[in-house]
């Protein structure tokens, strides 16, 4: 529970949903299988060691006919156990991986994740259009519900892992593939990137909610909501800034005029628990730092530089606060 | 013929195979040398200073990572550190060590006087040096490639990596595998056809075994890479689209082509080091080693099974399950012939308390940590479980475990044993059993915490870590190991610089009873190895030998002739005449420098290449008539 208040949950031994836990308990079989190994293989060695040395008038090159035999005996045993042992672990990894590959359900969630440097652009799909919205660095599931998740990439290959619910996938520009996830219990896990892909790869996480259904559909409203109309003139102001600078070039706001592509869409960046894919938590100062020199908290980061006015600058930040 | 007439012809025909085989002395002579002990020795000199710029990256690297949010490097350096990291320790390191012991020792074991192809040798040690220092010129520059030793595209591709870093790395790997090759052929020819006569296939010495695997393993794993970054390169300099899926290539067909090269190589690297472990036992416990047609076999097995395990690295990628399914299997049964090995060498061990000698400490040290990597590498193989771990901290403690644990130790141990044969000096025990334990205690301080770093969700290749993480103790841990670890190394170094001035002198057979062909001549060895090829009567030549054991006569001492012998059984076959010294090795892989390093910058560096190559081969192989001359004078 610490961990989560923390915010981070990103661990494969704290499995939160039923493909993790299966991997959970594949790990703690190969664990206590190689400890009791390693142990076994060290004491042969002690014991070996440890066995009173012949005086050296006994000492023979050529040791005697018993002696091999028994010692052929042993390791002819010792390579049939770790046969079988082995043929263990292998029907052991295969059940595992068929209980992981698939929670084909019918009433599955789809999701599209597209992996930029070094930012998750997280699309979720509804077959009638207008229940479509995007969003960025944040996914939310519904507990108890599997999620099929759509991976590709337009950049350079990143990989994602959500290490409470699943293991990795890699996202690959131009072959798109396909994984299931699913959580079934609430909680905030922590996702990122475990593919290098640049400058960055040390800050693309992405955070995962799984919510109780009711909690799930709120959000969902919320996130197919454009934003809303700045009223008031600050905010006014703030949405002219916006609309004026390079911001528009690669943010997308919808309702507004602002249409790009490259970057995270903002629509609802207020409502985030961070920005920059998990560099900073989402406070108005570190937004204002952000916006001024993404490159402090993420060098090599695409994003350029804006340098406003201070009245400038207050008036964006508080239009961008309401992006909720 | 009476004793003084005897010691006196005998000091006479010393003389003259000396004068044959002597290698020119001062600047000259340093630049022609082709005699396989001076050159496997540059091998492994040269590799140990790789060693250590790779020690002091990965030093900076743990500094960096020894506390959350860390300044020290920013992202573009700590990126360059890692990759030049990987890529010393595997392409600069692990190989060339490797390859340098067996170019060194090999012939000497096998009883010839020098490798196969002694010019070839030299300039495949060239190719590697010119190799090592193009990344490093590289990297002091602040071009040091940053996309992994991997150099996964597209982000090692032109898009993704404009400026000339990943070229460097691309044609560095052209030169190490270059080297990689001829040294590959070397040993396979030294060993396939310069055998002392009686040294059949199935009483050579189980280190010439592992090296012979470790020979075919590079041949056929080297290519793959070869292309690769051939293409690789083609890609970022002349706009092929082998990689660029935007244009029909595909980013996965790299990966492929790496890890068929890249998997091998951890076994090229491996299997040495097992043939070294072979090599030490047997003297310190006064016994065969226990099961010699299964340790053979084992070496081979892992030689082939090596091959078929290449799609582990890929799991994440997404194949179909039946593939990974084989994948896995394949990757679950390398463990038997490794638990094969493991058993017979405690067979061997059994009942043979051996002297601690520091090579019986690291080799013991070798069981411990090797089998701990073993096993991690049989849980990575569980695809489930892979999934998880792949590209965290867990898998960087496995290679660690199995690659210094596996590898290192054992190599450390076989330096520690070979020295005086080298040298002609010992190493001083005391400070070897220090550098022992400050190793051992310090790579199981670095690298047993990772696992669980790992497994607490900390991927790799990160420069740095949120504070919330709860990572920071474990990684400071590991920290302090690396640096505890770093004064072993020191220790080893003092030991070995102490040693080569000071140490104790050492006869032909320091160890006492040590029962290899090497151990029968001098320390270090004459320029010509055996006065007499000698000839093998078991598999533990100097313990099976006959009090009348003969030695092969007839060869010329005043011309470098050398016994050809069959292939299975070591008969004698015919005679062959070995080249003299030459520069024209260094001037060939000066050429193929200009063109390779000239490719960097312009497709036309290939051609002023090429055509100095041209020239330099034909200075190689124009005919001089030297050899016949001193052929006619031979005649009676």
């Amino acid at each position: 529970m610490s961990l989560l208040a923390t915010g981070f949950a990103q661990s494969v031994l704290d499995p939160a949903g039923p493909q993790a836990a299966h991997i959970d308990r594949l790990w703690w079989l190969l664990f206590w299988m190689a400890t009791v190994v390693f142990v076994l293989v060290l004491a042969a060695l002690v014991a070996a060691l440890a066995v009173r040395r012949p005086s050296e008038a006994t000492v023979s090159l050529n040791p005697g006919e018993a002696g091999e035999r028994r010692r052929f005996r042993t390791v002819a045993v010792a390579t049939g156990v770790t046969v079988v042992l082995l043929f263990g672990l292998l029907v052991a990894s295969v059940a595992t991986g068929r209980e992981i590959a698939s929670l084909g359900a019918p009433r599955a969630l789809t999701l599209e994740v597209v992996g930029h440097q070094w930012w998750w652009e997280v699309h979720y799909l509804d077959p009638d259009s207008s229940g479509s919205f995007v969003t960025a660095n944040e996914i939310h599931v519904p507990v108890g519900r599997p999620v099929l998740v759509r991976t590709l990439a337009r950049d350079v290959i990143h990989s994602l892992w959500i290490p409470n619910l699943h293991g990795k996938r890699d996202l690959i520009p131009g072959h798109s593939s396909v994984i299931w996830i699913e959580a079934d219990r609430p909680g905030l896990y922590r996702g990122q990137c475990a593919e290098f892909c640049g400058y960055q790869h040390a800050h693309m996480a992405l955070d995962v909610y799984a919510d109780p259904p009711d909690r799930f559909a709120a959000w969902v409203a919320a996130q197919r909501q454009s934003a809303p109309a700045p009223s008031g003139a600050l905010l006014e102001r703030g949405a002219a800034v916006f609309q004026t600078s390079a911001c528009p070039l690669c943010h997308t706001i919808q309702g507004t005029g602002a249409n790009g592509q490259n970057a995270p869409d903002l629509t609802h960046v207020a409502s985030r628990r961070t920005l920059a894919a998990g560099a900073l938590p989402n406070t108005r100062e570190a937004l204002a730092g952000w916006i001024e020199d993404p490159g402090r908290a993420k060098p090599g980061v695409h994003m350029p530089p804006t340098s406003l006015d201070p009245g400038d600058r207050e008036a964006l930040l508080a239009y961008l606060g309401t992006l909720k | 013929m009476s004793a003084a007439t005897f010691d006196a012809t005998l000091e006479q025909e010393q003389k003259t195979l000396e004068r044959t085989w002597a290698q020119p002395s001062g600047l000259v002579g340093f630049f022609t040398n082709i005699d396989h002990k001076t050159i496997g020795l540059r091998y492994v000199v040269t590799a140990f200073v790789f060693f250590l710029f790779g020690g002091i990256e990965a030093l900076a690297m743990r500094l960096q990572l020894a506390r959350p949010e860390s300044h020290l490097l920013n992202p573009d350096l700590y990126n360059q550190v890692f990759t030049v990291h990987g890529s010393t320790m595997m392409f600069l390191f692990a190989v060339p060590v490797m390859e340098g012991m067996g170019i060194y020792l090999v012939p000497l074991m096998v009883g010839t006087r020098n490798v196969a192809f002694p010019r070839l040798n030299a300039f495949g040690y060239w190719s590697y040096l010119i190799g090592g220092l193009l990344l490093y010129s590289s990297f002091f520059l602040n071009t040091g490639p940053d996309a992994g030793w991997f150099a996964y595209v597209p982000l090692a591709g032109p898009e993704y990596s404009p400026g000339k870093r990943v070229d460097v790395w691309a044609q560095m790997i052209t030169f190490t595998e270059f080297s990689a090759l001829v040294v590959s052929i070397e040993l396979i020819v030294t060993t396939f056809k310069l055998r002392a006569p009686g040294m059949s296939l199935n009483r050579m010495p189980l280190f010439v075994w592992s090296m012979l695997v470790t020979a075919f393993m590079i041949l056929f794993a080297m290519p793959a890479i070869m292309l690769a970054s051939l293409i690789l390169a083609m890609d970022r300099q002349v706009a092929t689209h082998f990689f660029n899926p935007g244009e029909g290539g595909d980013v996965i067909l790299w990966q492929h082509l790496f890890w068929f090269f890249g998997h091998p190589e951890v076994y090229i690297i491996f299997i040495p080091a097992l043939g070294m472990i072979s090599s030490i036992l047997p003297t310190f416990t006064r016994r065969p080693v226990f099961g010699y047609l299964a340790m053979v076999l084992s070496l081979v097995a892992t030689g082939f099974i090596g091959f078929g395990l290449w799609v582990h690295h890929m799991f994440a990628t997404g194949l179909p399950q039946l593939g990974q399914s084989f994948f896995t299997a394949a990757s679950i049964m390398i463990a038997i012939p490794s638990g094969v090995q493991v058993s017979c060498w405690l067979a061997t061990l059994w009942g043979r308390r051996p002297r601690l000698a520091t090579p019986v400490l690291f080799v013991l040290g070798f069981f411990a940590i090797f089998v701990a990597g073993g096993l991690t590498g049989v849980m990575l193989a569980a695809v489930p479980f892979n999934l998880q771990v792949h590209d965290t901290f867990f898998v960087v403690a496995h290679f660690h475990y199995v690659l210094i644990g596996g590898a290192v130790f054992p190599l450390l141990g076989g330096i520690h044993f070979w020295f005086p044969k080298a040298t002609g000096r010992r190493m001083s025990e005391a400070l070897g059993k220090v550098s022992f334990w400050l190793l051992f205690a310090g790579f199981n301080l670095t690298f047993f915490p990772m696992h669980i770093l790992g497994l607490h969700g900390m991927p790799r290749r990160v420069y740095t870590y949120p504070a919330e993480s709860g990572w920071a103790s474990l990684n400071l841990l590991a920290t302090i190991g690396a640096f505890i670890l770093g004064l072993g190394v020191l220790v080893f170094l003092v030991n070995v610089v102490r040693s080569l001035r000071q140490g104790e002198v050492a006869g032909e057979d320091p160890w006492e009873g040590s029962p290899g062909l090497e151990w029968s001549i001098s320390s270090p060895p004459p320029p010509y190895n055996y006065l007499y090829i000698p000839t093998v009567a078991g598999r533990y030549a100097l313990w099976d030998r006959r009090p009348d054991q003969p030695v092969v006569t007839g060869l010329s001492r005043t011309r470098r002739e050398i016994l050809v012998t069959g292939t299975l059984d070591a008969e004698p076959d015919h005679r062959d005449i070995l080249p003299n010294p030459t520069v024209w090795p260094l001037l060939l892989a000066l050429a193929s420098g200009v063109g390779f390093i000239g490719a960097i910058f312009t497709p036309w560096g290939i051609l002023w290449g090429a055509v100095a190559a041209a020239i330099a081969l034909i200075g190689w192989f124009w005919p001089r008539g030297d050899l016949q001359r001193i052929h006619f004078e031979e005649q009676p």
